[in-house]
């Protein structure tokens, strides 16, 4: 029994007849998403973009034996990790998924330097700014409209480890739900969120040493 | 289960976040949460850099897809067709 969604049946079907404006549409939607997030493993945006190439083959290839036992999005992603995963190998950096999952939930983390908060010993009036971070330089409209600040924000998910910078890409760089992420990388909703709460936090971060004070 | 009545500090809110944009939060963490902002301007500021920060990422979205490489996977496609 096939739990496809009905749009991802009729797409199925038209992948399995040849259709190319249905693969065309595909890759449309999802290259920029895999080189992306390919990227965070191999480093390399040449190594990046023949993972993405290989991704695609392998899919094609897959298309006849696919049983639909999850989406066609997720299979693709599926199939980017393990293509990602064999050049890493050869490579000689080989660590899972799951490992990368465990290592970046545990490590010890805070939003926001500690330091940054009063403490005192007074319950009720701990945990306060002891000076507000200040409000960024430059007017949220404007840096919305700097090319800059968006290379900016590429960079800093491009230096964030790597479980934490493919969640944030699929989610939002790629806008996809957190079921979406949790089916495709084979994460608790729980984990998902962590991940996501310490990519946001550091990217966000990132444009405060710019616009603000680093805070 | 009783329920906290506590009042949020900054430095709680600001690991809850995500929690809070996600809508993961409990009815009664919400309301803690939303009480706290509201009272509070400097982490109201910092909510309101943490969704300048996702607008941000959106816009990474618009990267074109190099037309060399979207020629060759469809001929890929096309040869598995006809293959
Ligand atoms: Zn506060």
């Amino acid at each position: 029994m096939s739990a496809l969604a009905p749009e991802d049946a009729e797409l199925l079907g038209r992948l399995r007849g040849g259709e190319e404006e249905a693969f065309a549409t595909l890759v449309d939607r999802y290259q920029t998403a895999l080189i992306r997030v390919a990227t965070k493993y191999v480093r390399d945006p040449v190594a990046a973009a023949d993972v993405a190439q290989e991704t695609w083959i392998g899919f094609i290839d897959s298309l006849d034996r696919f049983e639909g036992r999850c989406s066609l999005q997720t299979w693709l992603f599926r199939i980017l990790f393990n293509k990602a995963q064999s050049r890493v190998q050869r490579d000689r950096r080989i660590v899972p998924f799951s490992t990368l999952v465990s290592d970046e939930t545990s490590a010890s983390f805070s939003a926001v330097d500690p330091t940054r908060f009063t403490t005192g010993g007074d319950a009720a009036a701990d945990g306060h700014w002891l000076s507000a971070p200040p409000s960024w330089k430059t007017d949220p409209s404007e840096i919305l409209e700097q090319k800059d600040a968006v290379e900016l924000v590429e960079r800093a998910i491009g230096e964030l480890p790597e479980a934490q910078g493919t969640v944030m890409i699929l989610r939002d760089v790629e806008g996809w739900s957190s079921e979406e992420v949790c089916n495709a990388l084979e994460i608790t909703p729980t984990n998902q969120r962590v991940l996501l709460h310490r990519a946001r936090t550091r990217v966000r971060r990132a444009l405060s040493e710019r616009y603000g004070d680093g805070t | 289960m009783t329920e906290t009545q506590d009042e949020m500090s900054c430095k709680e809110l600001v690991e809850l976040v995500t929690d809070y944009v996600e809508g993961a939060l409990s009815a009664s963490d919400r309301d803690r949460f939303e009480s706290h902002v509201s009272e509070c301007p400097p982490c109201e500021e910092y909510l309101e850099q943490m969704k300048l920060t996702l607008r941000l990422t959106g816009e990474l979205a618009e990267d074109a897809i190099d037309p060399m490489a979207r020629d060759r996977l469809l001929a890929a496609f096309r040869d598995w067709k006809t293959g």
